[in-house]
């Protein structure tokens, strides 16, 4: 059977488009299935519970330990999914002078902030971060290809790489959660694997003070609402559109 | 005509072996760097981006410079450029590997490249950059195959390779925009937030791309008997202090913007550069060796003496070159990143793998323009032109 | 044909060369031996049919990453039990507990070195082995990193 050039590019042609739109619809259907009841997962962090016990670090210590971040000496290299920064630096450039003084220096803890229109997701080149339905903002170690752009990306400093294997510096190895191989960025999950078999992430139960308030912002009837429509928040760097979802009350 | 490379005198392998040399050693760094991660560099969790990612920044302004030749010949018959648009779209080829090279150096997991085609996001400045790179490269392979074979068997090159020509024109601009959106869409960093990047990117690459093609032909011109002409040299010249011009202006530019409106944000980023922050200067003086060779350049460029004699042309390139290597690598991408979203200065300096590993791309770069002239010159040698 | 003598020598020694892994085990007689693997205690059925585990756990496994990860199921049906999608708390914690003894010892024989999943998910062997609360911990994964 002999097959003439235009014929060939023809049949080549046709089969691209026809692979092209299969792949397009898959990408379709999976999105599909994976609606979840529209839900926006939200954080208050009460800060006047949280500075109740002097050098309190429960949420970070929980955290930690569940997902086995490593804990990296040398401050280049360091791993961290949530840690205290005081708040000139956390809430900068808002914060300073004699405005906020009472607040100078006061520890808060500072984590992703799953915004809804994160930088993060706009920038990776393969959605190794994705926005879900439900607001997290996820994170799939698998396809990462370690490229770091999410962290350049990101406002608020939230991600970390893993420049070295993070093996030898996992203090207490878990099998709760998997670890992360060197070559990949990371950073807070809202521990969406928690969440999936109905616990509270495991800073909020951590929390002893009960200065973590997680919940659902399109549930009216919630507790985060609640707070929210009772207390002034700040958000950080809220001037950049990013709309985070963490809120801080001060 | 490929083997027409491996055909040359004692200084064309001793070149060659050097080159080799260089990229070993490049490659066992590499190796480590495979083996340890990229713990070996001298990057750290506020400054995730340096030197890989400053050169691919450099050297894409380098490779989109070629147009500066293509365009006056193809699209305005300026004839003068007529035997080196051929060794601007050979520079363009070696700069775009480069630059795909100094993108795979700089991932955690290259393996997992291929992600970025199979999961494709187009909402990210990385997916279409390696779009544009990739079809950058595979114009000028074609553009610089056919004319050349063409002008080998002495006849004009076949008619549908014009259209192609005219397509890489607007292609080299947008490799370079494209490149430049990477940063300046990025809200969190305040350095880079700027639209002025992408113009600032093509008016630094359209001084530095043409200086390096103006020092490669005063070297060819030492080493071969390949004479590019004085017509050509003189106007690759004139567009070298145009854009150089331009560029110091936009540099202007953006530090009026930024000292006149004195947003603590934006100063920080310059004043971290230019004179230190909390302490930390490191690059403090490399910022100031690039702004004043920036601004002798434009002068000996001005004085018709300095810029006509060839020993001081060659200078002049070199300091131009270097300037702008220095600004747009160097102090682009570490100055983004210092102070930190959290108001963080932690400095960075490239350690000796990293260095080996760089050296070892340009190493490549230069054997790919090594032996794309020498085939191009063998070829017309045998011609006698 | 001048060098037929050198060309005829040259084309055993790269004949004998290149069939060198197949004499060498015939020889020393290593290549025989099939591994035995260490099958789990108490549990018969796998989380799909054994005959396709046996071809297809890898695609199993993909599957259950992208479905995990990226689609948030996280459980998976099979004959009337339902299993959660984890490598390490399913796969490895309730039947196949003993790492080395059967994943390993299969890849070793068939020479597959892509998995890199250990890199990762955690073979809670390396619980039993160190002391918890201890400083640092080995890495149990293949020396062949990616």
């Amino acid at each position: 059977m002999t097959i003439d050039r235009k014929e060939f590019l023809r049949m080549t042609g046709l089969s691209l488009a026809a692979l092209a739109a299969g792949r397009a619809r898959a990408a379709g259907r999976e999105s599909a299935r994976d609606a979840v009841a529209a839900r926006r997962w939200a954080m208050v962090v009460d800060s006047r519970k949280c500075l109740k016990k002097a050098g309190c670090d429960l949420c970070i210590r929980a955290c930690n330990r569940s997902h086995n971040v490593p804990v990296i000496a040398d401050r280049r290299h360091e791993i961290k999914w949530i840690w205290k920064e005081p708040f000139q630096e956390a809430f900068a450039p808002a914060a300073g002078g004699f405005a906020n003084s009472q607040y100078q220096d006061r520890p808060f803890i500072v984590f992703c902030n799953h915004c809804d229109r994160p930088p993060c997701v706009r920038v990776c080149p393969t959605q190794a971060t994705w926005k879900r339905e439900d607001g997290i903002v996820m994170m799939d170690w698998h396809r990462c290809i370690g490229c770091r752009y999410c962290m350049a990306a990101c406002p608020y400093g939230s991600r970390s790489f893993n420049w070295e294997d993070p093996r030898p510096y996992i203090r207490d190895l878990t099998t709760e959660f998997p670890t992360r191989s060197r070559g990949v960025v990371e950073k807070c999950t809202f521990c969406a694997e928690r969440l999936a078999v109905g616990k509270a992430p495991a800073c909020v139960e951590a929390c002893e003070p009960g200065a973590l308030v997680f919940g659902d912002l399109e549930d009216a009837a919630s507790e985060l609402r609640k707070v929210l429509s009772t207390n002034f928040t700040l958000r950080r760097k809220a001037e950049l559109g990013t709309v985070p979802e963490v809120y801080y009350i001060v | 005509m490929f083997e027409k490379a491996i055909v040359g005198g004692r200084r064309y392998w001793l070149w060659i072996l050097a080159l080799f040399v260089v990229m070993a050693a490049g490659g066992g760094a590499y190796w480590r760097q495979l083996q340890s991660g990229l713990g070996i560099t001298g990057l750290s969790r506020d400054v995730t981006w340096g030197l890989y990612i400053a050169q691919f920044t450099f050297l894409v302004g380098v490779a989109a410079s070629a147009v500066m030749v293509v365009l006056p010949y193809y699209l305005h018959d300026y004839k003068a450029f007529g035997r080196i648009t051929i060794l601007g779209e050979f520079l363009a080829m070696a700069a775009v590997t480069m630059c795909m090279l100094f993108i795979l150096v700089d991932l955690g997991q290259p393996m997992r490249i291929l992600n970025v085609l199979l999961h494709p996001a187009p909402a990210s400045m990385m997916f279409w950059d390696l779009i544009a790179l990739a079809g950058y490269l595979l114009l000028n392979a074609v553009i610089a195959l056919v004319t050349l074979t063409a002008e080998r068997q002495g006849e004009p090159p076949p008619r549908w390779i014009r259209p192609v020509i005219l397509i890489s024109i607007p292609w080299a601009i947008s490799i370079h925009t494209v490149t430049a959106f990477l940063y300046n869409g990025l809200p969190g960093r305040s350095f880079w937030l700027t639209a002025i990047l992408a113009p600032r990117f093509l008016a630094s690459a359209f001084a530095a791309g043409p200086a390096l093609l103006i020092l490669l032909c005063l070297v060819m011109r030492k080493v071969t008997r390949f004479d590019a002409g004085r017509e050509p040299i003189r106007k690759l010249t004139l567009i070298v202090t145009y854009a150089m011009i331009v560029n110091l202006f936009f540099v202007a530019m953006e530090v009026f913007t930024v000292f006149y409106s004195r947003i603590p944000e934006h100063i920080e980023h310059f004043q971290y550069l230019f004179a230190g922050l909390n302490g930390r200067a490191s690059l403090v003086p490399w910022m100031w060796a690039s702004a004043a060779m920036g601004i002798v350049s434009v002068v000996l460029l001005l004085i018709g003496r300095t810029r006509r004699k060839e020993s001081t042309l060659g200078l002049i390139c070199v300091l131009v070159f270097l300037s702008i290597w220095i600004d747009k690598g160097v102090g682009l991408i570490v100055g983004g990143f210092v102070p930190s979203p959290l108001g963080a200065v932690t400095e960075y300096a490239p350690t000796f793998p990293e260095i080996a590993i760089v050296l070892g791309i340009w190493a490549f770069g230069f054997l790919m323009v090594t032996v794309f002239y020498k085939i191009t010159l063998s070829v017309r040698g045998e011609l006698g032109v | 044909m001048r060098d037929r003598g050198l060309v005829l020598v040259g084309l055993a020694v790269f004949l004998g060369v290149s069939t060198l892994p197949i004499w060498y085990n015939l020889a020393s007689r290593q290549g025989a031996a099939r591994p035995s693997l260490k099958l789990p205690v108490g549990e018969k059925d796998c989380v799909a049919p054994v005959a396709y585990m046996k071809t297809s756990h890898m695609m199993l496994l993909n599957d259950w990453r992208d479905r995990a990860v990226r689609r948030n199921i996280r459980s998976h049906t099979y004959n009337g039990r339902t299993f959660p999608i984890s490598l390490t708390g399913t796969c490895l914690q309730q039947c196949h507990t003993d790492k080395a003894a059967f994943c390993d010892r299969c890849h070793a024989y068939s020479g597959v070195q892509g998995p890199y999943c250990w890199d990762c998910h955690v073979d809670p062997q390396l619980l039993r082995e160190a002391p918890k609360g201890g400083d640092a911990v080995p890495t149990g994964g293949p020396d062949d990193h990616r």
